[in-house]
Formats: C-alpha cells, structure tokens, sequence
C-alpha cells in the first residue's frame, strides 16, 4: 500500500522519536458525510469491498435492510438503518455510513503496543500496517466506535484505511467516488466542517430540524470522519453513534501512568536483544518480506 | 419525461408519488438532493410505505396503495377553491375556457354519459367541445378492444369564454368534478389524516400563493402509478395539476415519469408496444382500407377557438409515416403502390402483455420469442404465465443467464411426473450483456447516448441483432424457396447493412434517422442536401417518397456530421443543466418539452432567472437556452398555443373524445381488489370499463373471502429486477426476498421480524421472512382498520441462493392479479388483496 507523500505523526508502541517528522507538511483530510441526504444505497459498501478487493461475504436477513450488524475485518463500511420515532419529526428512518473515524487521537494506536503496527499521518489517516500486528486485539478495546475487527485466519486486525492507497495518489477514497446523491463530501478538515455547518444552519432554518448540527466530537480532539445530523443532541440513534467518545480509562492507564513500566520493559527487552545479538548474530523478521494478507495491493 | 433529470436541480417543489426514486433511480435522485441544498426545495412524498426517498422528504403521507386519484382530486379541489392556480396560463394555455357540449355528464354515479353496460365501454360523442366545424381524425385516439364508432370529429372552431364562468366550460366542470373530494373524503379513501393532507396541500399549492408565478413544482412518478386498473388517470391528474398551475414547459416543472430499465424509453419510442409504430404513429386497423385512409384517420386537424392560432404538429403525420414505410420497403415502395402501406400488419384486437399470455393460455399462441427479458417473473399472475408456456409448442430465450422462463417446467410446485409431460421445446440462446453490445440507451429524459462495447460476449454467447438477422434471413430464403400467404412483405424488407449476418448498430441508427433519397433544397433555411445524405432532422421529411426515415422523432440523432448521440459536450452555458452538446435529445435536441410556456402571453419568461426560450423582438424569432419547442416565427400576438402536439394548441384539462377509453377527467375508482367500496359511488366501485380475464386462472379476491389485507410490490436500491439475484455483490446486501409487514399486524399473528409467514392471495402464494416495520402504519380507511403489506420482486427459483435452496423460491407475482388499465393495458399490481398467516 502507497503512502508516499505521507507524513506520520505518531507511531503506535515505539519508542523514541518518530523518524522524519517534521519533514513535510500535509493538509489534514477529512471525509463528511451528510446523513440528512444518505439514501442508504449501499453504492459506498459495494465500492469499498470491490476497491479493497473484498469479494463475496455470506449475510443473512436480520429484520432491516441492514447489509449485517457491524463492519467485520472484510467490510470496513457499513449503513447502519434505524427506525425512529421522533416526538417533532414523526417517523424517521436514521441511516448512516459506519466506518472508521480516523480520530485525532486514536485509542486504538494509543492501546498498539507493536511496533509500526499503527500509524497516523499527519494529513490525520490512522492505518494499520497488517506486517506489523501481532493480533493482540488491544486495538479494538482502545477504540469507543468499535471499529477495528480480527481476521481468524489471517490473526490480525483490519479497518478501513480511508483509502489511504488512493488518497496519497490525488484521488478521493472508492466511498466517495461512488456516492450518487453526494452526501459523501472529501477534502481538509476546515473546508468539510464549513460545508458541514452550513448544511446544518441549513436544516436548523429551512427544514424544521431545531437540533441539526455537525458530529465531531470533542473527547477525542475531533475526527477525520464527520456527520452531518437531524439531530446532534442525539447522536446515540443514528446506529449507535456515542455522544461522547472517549479513549477507554483502561487504556489511558496503560498509556500514561502504567507507561512508563512498559518503557521498562522495553528497555529490558532491547538489553535481552543486545545479549541475544552479542551471544548468536543477527535475526532477520520474516514477516516484513511478506504482503499483508487479505488487502487489496 | 417532459423535462429531465438535471432539469430536477431547478425546482421548488417536489411530489414524488408512484415512485420511488432514492432507491430505484439513485444516480437521478442526486438532482432531487441538489434543489433542496441549493434551492431549499421541498419534497413531498406519497407512498404506501415509509421509503428510503421518504427518509429526505419535508412531508411524507402514507397513503393507500391505489388511492392516488382521490389524493390528487383532493389537490386539485384546494388549489381551485383556495386560488393558488396560475389564472393567465389557465386562460391562454389550456382547454379551460372551451365550452363542453349539452348532454356531458360528470361521474357522480360513477358513470360518465354514453355508457354501455353490455358492451362496457363509452359511447363518448358528448365528450367534445362545443363549436362548428370539423375535420377528421381527431378521435383517432378510439382504442383497440373496443368498439370502433364512426369518427366524430372535434370541432374546428371552438366555443371559449375567457372569464371561465360559463357553467359548461372545461374549469367550471373540472371545479364540479372535484367538489367531491374534499378533505373528509380523501381521509376516507386514502387514509391519510385530514390535518396531514391539508398541510401537504398548503404546501404543494404555496408556490402559486398570490398568483405569483416565478416558481415552478414538479410531479415525480413511476410504476406505482402506472400498475392499476386507473393508472392512466393517475398521470392524467397530475398533468391537470400541473397545467392548473402553470408548471408544464418550465424549467423546475413538468410531469415526470422515471422509466424502470435503461432503454425502456428507447423501446416505447421505437414502438415496442402492439398498437405502436415507431416514433408514435398509430398502428394501422383493418378499418384502413388503404393509406389514403389510414392517414385520414390518424392525421389530425386543427380545433380551437377562432382568435387563436395552432401549429398542430401531428398534421404532418402523412410525412413520419410515407417516410417510415420508404425505410422499411425502400424501392419496392411507390406512390403507385400506397408506399406498400399493405404490408404492414393491421392490428383486429388487443395483443398487449397479459393479452398474449392469456391466448398462450387457451391455446391460440404456439411459441414466443423472449429477449431482453424475463416473461415469467414479470407477471402479474405468474401461475397462469407457467401454465401457458406448459401448452406452448415452443419457446426460445435470449439471455445471458438461464432465467425463470428458460426454466419455467422447474417451477416450485411442479411435481417430477408433471415435469415430464411439459411437452414444450425450449430453446435457450446465450446472448451478449449491456456492457458487450454498443448501441445507445434513451433515458427517462429523451436523451439518446451512445455506448461502446466494453468487452466481447463470452462462449457462444452473441449480439441480440446477430441472431434476430440470422433468423430473419433463414425465414426469407424460406419464403424464397417455398413461397407462403403473402411472403411480400418480408421478401422486401429493406437490409441493406454493411454484413447482412452480423448488422452495426451503427448502419441501424443511421437508417433510423433517415436520408433523403434525392436532392432537397429548403427555402427558408437556403440549404440543400444531396441524395443519400443524412437528413438534419424531421422538419426535412417529405410525403412523396423522396425521404427515408425509420423513427421521425429520432430524426437528427445521426447527421451528416456523424452520431449526435456519441457527442459528450459539458458546456452549459445557462447553468440550468441543458448540456445542449452531451448526447442528443429527442424530439429536435430539445431538452423541456412545451417550453414556450415558460413564458407569459407577451413571450417573456415567467422568470427572468430562469430563462429557458423567448420571443426576441429584434430577431423577430423564438430564441433561447433550450431549442424553442415551437413554431420559431409565430409572434406572441397571433396566440399560437403552446402545446403544438395537440389539435387545440393548448393542454387538455378535459381529455376529449376518446382521449381515454374511462373518461375525461380522472374518477376515484377502487381496485378490483378493494377492502371497500368506493365511498365515492358504492354502486360503481371499480372502473366501469375494465374487465376482467376468464380463464379458470384468473380469480379474484374479496374480503369476504379473507382476503383483508392491501399487498403491494417494489423494488429494491440493492437489487435490479431478476437479474443480480446472479451477482454475489448484490445477493450480499440483500440476501434473501422479506415481506414488509406493520409491527401491529406481527403482534397480532404473534411473530417476531425474521420469521418466515406465508402470503396467500385468490392466485397464489408467497412465503419468506417477515420484516416488521414501523415503516407501514396500520390505517384507517373508511372507517375500517386496514392493514397494508409490501413484498419485494427480485427473487424467484433461479439465482444464487435459490439455487442454493435457501431462499422461499417464490416470485411476487404468483400473487397478483391479471386485470389491465383500459388505455395502457398495465396490470394492476400495486395494490390487492391478500391474507397473512404464520408459515
């Protein structure tokens, strides 16, 4: 996967400084989506899966026009439809596009403890680097959207990756491309937040709906991926939408207080590895020669 | 579509009823979503069920599946009584102020005058204007099926009173006509609460508020409308709105149907309907007893007021038609021989959709040809479509996957030794997809747009035309060799492609726009063109055999300067979405049909914002953003009607003659499957011209029977009719067929959503998981608590999971009805009788 171009700003479970900062500047990115004119086509699932080369997944009907429950380790994108009845509004039917928020400070890398195996760009894509996770999962406990899922076969974890292959060619990511009604917006983050709040003004003063606004919240110093919303106050009906996420306290102990026994352990570890060189040579990490599994190159 | 899909981006106002198009038209649905971003357009939808397209509406009302008329009647009762009617276009643009003749009665029995109850049709002379004068033709419009009455003419100079008070002009009697449907009675009928429709109405009509007249509703629609026993009158309803509101011919505006498949525009263009010859001339009838009197029948004459002008552009008929008999029969057709007007087939009945099977069914057709298409699944009454394909010789499929009709002796139901005595031979022909054939689509919005094959067909598989030419070639040396009745008219069919075996569909649509067969020179445009050059356009056909033209309204798709339909253009120098150099548009290129009403009496826009064609006073012409869809020179002052398809010039709030086979004005009748009697007229509940089919197949249900519950059909944004049921892509987002059903109606069979029920009407059965739905609320219509259901059509007993046996294998329409509308002979799907039952 490309990410020329890219630079990174943090780097999950490394120690040291991240190599190269500071040597190039990107704008931050931002993909909106705009519930309030989803049709819930599912154009965005199928572009997904056929531009991450995901082929055929077995779903069953569960009650909704739902694809399946949640996003799985091969479908990073997924409308989630809701049913809801609004006191002001009557019937609504809530359809929003799950997928990985791409948060400006993500629990799920703060939770990595591999090396390399996250990585968030300055531009603010957080990717998964699959040669260098160790399938321990603590990324899906860091993250308060549920986003990142296990592979059983390939014993590792997999998200959406806001088409960082494509984004860092000049191209908008496949969900966006495909969109047909363009609820699906792509460019900086200041640029899709002034679209995002002028389409809310807009529903706040010409359709009635008092509570609009723009989802980008604050516990996590923001995200990549925003919303536009009937109803802000609310963000709990559009498919589970937390009002209020945060990095879960567990793993903001392991990162801040417990940190620093991790660094002693690592510490430990890097004098176990200067032993085990002195004493039988180099060792060569086979698994960085490998592609990662199950993405499309 | 009178306007188009960009065109949508212009409104103020949307109706979307009969349609669904979020999910069924999404790339379209993007210019619905740009007007109310960039207009702060609303959208009103009607539906019977809480849609994917009512989840971005400012209003949605859930109405009755085949209420429709009721519905619209109620908005054209507010919009006359509360004055949010467009006054000037009303007087000048349409039929309003013509005085209907002595002895026209409205429908308050449910009957107009003329009825014949043995016959069950309309003897419809007291449907016409007052006047004097009259040519002939202008009945032309008497359908197939019934019976022929004696040509009564409109007249040619017709009675009129401007101010709208004589009590027999077309207003007052469209303003009696929907008395009727207050309020009150549109809550009894629909469904929808009294408070919820008065808002809607508001709503809708509140861009007329003070008689002003800048802004501009569209009315959206599709099958929902069409699929009844009424359907026409629905869209007629609609037109009436639209013309009392002075929304036809602008930009924003107009009555739009959104067409279900690619090419399903191109495929009526072309005549692909039984009493259609291409570009909408009307098929001859034995009663033409030569082409002298064929073109008297079917050319029309001019009726209007006597101050007023009318371009009547159907006069030029003889012209389409001579033109079209030259493409088909080139040299072998002569002046001396009627143009070969004899060959063509002389339509003696109805031989439309459920007409064919139903005559399979008895018996009388042996065989079928089905291309494109799957006959089996696209019912209605898909039993009796089975059983007659069981007695047919013969049946050949061209598809590019074996379908329901190729396997139709595999049906669910069909015990082995059943099998085995289906003596029918089928032949299955693999055929190319859309993406391995060129050729072009023509949208719902008139435009032709040319494609290249993107791959070649896989296997054997072969081009539609390939094997349509190679049959036709095989039959001709048969007829050579053997001779038969009257092999004429295929020994002289025109085939001059380049490889006779393998056509282009390039050498077709050249031949469909036609040539000119000597030098022609026109006057007025000081232009001339030699023989054999591609004709500019139709405004060049000629009655005398001097031009060659296979579809007058395609005429300038294919020039001299090559495919007009291949150009891909993207200036829009108006910014109103014209795009006047992508693809190429029919009629002339022409973008909004009737767009001379988008300007006042004077000739100038309604608005100056939106400024589609007008009268320049320097140029002393019609000039504009858009090809002006009128005759160019006519100054404002001679009062040229608008509407140039229509004899009178202006629009016909009153349908004269036999405009439609049930009436002149739309009349709430009840499907033929109803929960009640119309409340309007119980004593004439259904449509009094409709009958119903005979065979021991055709039953139909009544409440009284058990079947209590409305059942309507759709489609889903996930799937494309009976196709992708075969693309794991698509089989994944919707796995498996459901029944929509209400939470209450779950509640009281005691089930949970995902159980499997059973859907029972008077024909048939289908069984599949339930989806309960808040989306579907109970109603109440005419005082009875009615419960409605919608099932979707995509899956049947062949596709992936079918095949996997995992899917109920049971197609939507083993339920629904064969009974027709009287002028389109749709059948009425939307809208039956069922009952619902724990499987």
């Amino acid at each position: 996967m490309s990410s020329a171009g890219f630079e990174i700003r943090a780097i999950s479970g490394h120690a040291g400084p991240v190599p190269g900062a500071g040597l190039k500047r990107e704008f931050e990115v931002c993909k909106l989506i705009d519930t309030t004119t989803c049709i819930g086509c599912k154009a965005c699932e199928v572009a997904c899966l056929e531009w991450n080369g995901y082929s055929f997944s077995e779903t069953k009907f569960d009650n909704s026009y739902q694809t399946m429950p949640e996003t799985s380790w091969n479908y990073w994108n997924l409308i989630k439809f809701n049913e809801h009845e609004d006191p002001d509004h009557g019937l609504m039917l809530l359809m929003r596009k799950d997928q990985c928020m791409h948060c400006e400070e993500p629990g799920c890398l703060a939770a990595c403890p591999a090396d390399n195996a996250i990585v968030q760009y300055v531009n603010g894509i957080v990717d998964f680097q699959q040669e260098h996770c160790i399938g321990c999962g603590y990324c899906i406990s860091g993250c308060p959207f549920n986003i990142p899922k296990f592979s059983p076969d390939a014993r590792k974890v997999f998200k959406c990756t806001l088409c960082v292959d494509r984004v860092s060619e000049g191209l908008e990511p496949a969900c966006i491309k495909a969109c047909p009604t363009g609820c699906l917006h792509f460019g900086t983050k200041p640029e899709m937040k002034e679209l995002a709040e002028t389409r809310a003004e807009q529903l706040r003063e010409h359709s009635g709906f008092a509570n609009a606004g723009v989802y980008d919240p604050a516990g996590i110093s923001g995200t990549h991926v925003i919303y536009v919303l009937h109803d802000a106050s609310n963000p709990e009906n559009y498919g589970g939408l937390p009002s209020n996420p945060r990095i879960p306290w567990t793993v903001q102990l392991w990162k801040h207080p417990l940190k620093w026994i991790g660094n002693l352990a690592i510490v430990g570890g890097l004098l176990g590895l200067v032993v085990h060189y002195l004493r039988f040579g180099p060792k060569t990490l086979e698994e960085d020669k490998q592609k990662k599994p199950g993405a499309g190159q | 579509m009178t306007n188009g899909w960009i065109d949508i981006k212009n409104t103020d106002m949307m109706l979307i009823m009969g349609g669904n198009p979020a999910e069924n038209h999404p790339c379209g649905f993007k210019w619905a979503i740009e007007a109310k971003r960039n207009r702060n357009a609303k959208m009103i939808v009607v539906d019977p069920r809480f849609t994917r397209t009512a989840a971005t509406a400012d209003q949605f009302l859930q109405i009755r599946a085949g209420a429709d008329i009721a519905f619209l009647g109620g908005m054209i009762h507010y919009a006359i009584e509360n004055n949010r009617i467009a006054r000037d276009y009303l007087v000048n643009y349409t039929n309003a102020s013509f005085i209907i003749k002595e002895g026209f009665k409205l429908p308050e029995d449910g009957l107009y005058s003329g009825f014949d109850p043995a016959t069950k049709t309309y003897d419809q002379s007291t449907w016409n204007y007052e006047g004097s004068g009259g040519g002939s033709g202008n009945s032309s419009g008497t359908k197939l099926g019934t019976q022929v009455t004696s040509p009564v003419p409109l007249p040619a100079n017709v009675t009129h009173d401007p101010t709208l008070q004589n009590p027999r002009c077309v207003f007052q009697l469209l303003r009696q006509q929907y008395s009727r449907y207050t309020p009150e009675v549109v809550e009894r009928i629909t469904g929808i609460p009294r408070d919820q429709f008065l808002k809607a109405a508001d709503l809708f009509t509140s861009i007329r508020k003070d008689g002003d007249m800048k802004k501009a509703a569209t009315i959206i629609y599709a099958v929902g409308w069409t699929q009844h026993t009424f359907g026409t009158q629905i869209i007629r309803a609609a037109a009436i709105i639209q013309l009392l509101m002075g929304n036809v011919g602008r930009a924003g505006g107009g009555v739009n149907a959104l067409r279900g498949h690619s090419n399903i525009q191109g495929a009526t263009d072309m005549g692909g309907i039984f009493d259609n010859l291409p570009g909408y001339l009307k098929v001859p009838k034995p009663v033409d007893a030569d082409l002298a009197a064929y073109l008297k029948r079917i050319t029309t004459t001019s009726s209007k007021p006597t101050e007023w002008q009318s371009f009547n552009y159907w006069s030029n008929t003889p012209k389409f038609v001579v033109s079209f008999l030259k493409s088909l029969y080139g040299d072998t057709a002569t002046k001396e021989n009627d143009f070969a007007f004899d060959y063509l087939p002389k339509v003696d009945r109805n031989y439309s959709w459920t007409q064919i099977w139903d005559s399979m069914y008895r018996g009388t057709v042996k065989g079928m040809f089905a291309f494109g298409m799957n006959g089996v699944m696209i019912g209605p009454n898909t039993h009796k479509n089975i059983d007659a394909l069981k007695k047919a010789d013969w049946l050949v499929v061209g598809e590019i996957y074996p379908d329901e009709t190729s396997e139709f002796w595999k049906a669910p139901g069909t015990t082995t030794d059943e099998m085995k005595n289906i003596k029918t031979t089928v032949y299955r022909l693999p055929c190319a997809g859309f993406a391995e054939k060129d050729g072009s689509m023509t949208n719902s919005a008139r435009w032709l747009q040319w494609k290249n094959a993107a791959v070649p067909p896989p296997g054997d598989a072969r081009l539609d035309q390939d094997i349509l030419a190679q049959i036709f070639l095989a039959v001709r040396d048969l007829y050579k060799k053997e001779g038969g009745k009257f092999p004429d008219p295929v020994l002289n069919l025109t085939w001059a492609y380049t490889d006779p075996l393998h056509p282009s569909l390039s050498d077709v649509a050249r031949e469909i726009n036609g040539k000119t067969l000597v030098d022609l020179t026109d006057d007025t445009l000081k232009q001339t063109i030699k023989a054999g050059q591609q004709l500019p356009g139709f405004a060049w056909l000629k009655d005398d055999g001097t031009t060659s033209c296979g579809n007058w309204i395609y005429s300038g798709s294919w020039t001299e300067a090559g495919s007009q339909m291949a150009r891909r253009g993207t200036e829009d120098p108006s910014g109103m979405g014209v795009y006047p150099n992508w693809g190429w548009s029919w009629p002339a290129n022409r973008r909004v049909l009737y767009n001379r009403a988008s300007c006042d009496v004077d000739g100038k826009p309604w608005d100056p914002t939106r400024r589609q064609v007008w009268w320049s006073e320097a140029a002393q012409k019609w000039v504009g953003n858009d090809v002006p869809d009128f005759k160019l020179d006519s100054h404002p002052k001679d009062h040229m009607g608008p509407f140039i398809m229509n004899p009178e010039g202006v629009g016909r709030i009153f349908g004269p003659l036999a405009a439609f086979a049930d009436g002149p004005f739309p009349e709430h009748y009840e499907p033929i499957e109803s929960p009640i009697e119309n409340p309007l007229h119980p004593m004439q509940s259904n449509n009094p011209v409709v009958k119903k089919f005979t065979t021991a197949a055709d039953k139909y249900g009544t409440p009284a029977d058990g079947f209590t519950i409305v059942c309507t059909t759709y489609r889903l944004t996930e799937q494309y009719h009976y196709w992708t049921k075969n693309n794991p892509m698509n089989v994944q987002l919707i796995p498996e067929p459901f029944i929509e059903i209400p939470v209450e109606l779950a509640n009281d069979l005691g089930i949970e959503g995902s159980e499997v029920i059973k859907v029972t009407s008077a024909r048939g059965t289908y069984i599949a998981k339930a989806f309960v739905t808040k989306r579907i609320k109970p109603m109440t219509i005419d005082g009875k608590k009615v419960y409605q259901i919608g099932l979707p059509i995509h899956q049947g007993f062949r596709g992936i999971k079918e095949d996997e046996e995992r899917n109920a294998r049971t197609p939507a329409n083993f339920l629904t009805p064969t009974v027709v509308d009287p002028n389109a002979f749709t059948p009425e799907s939307k809208g039956f009788l069922v009952k619902v039952e724990k499987a």
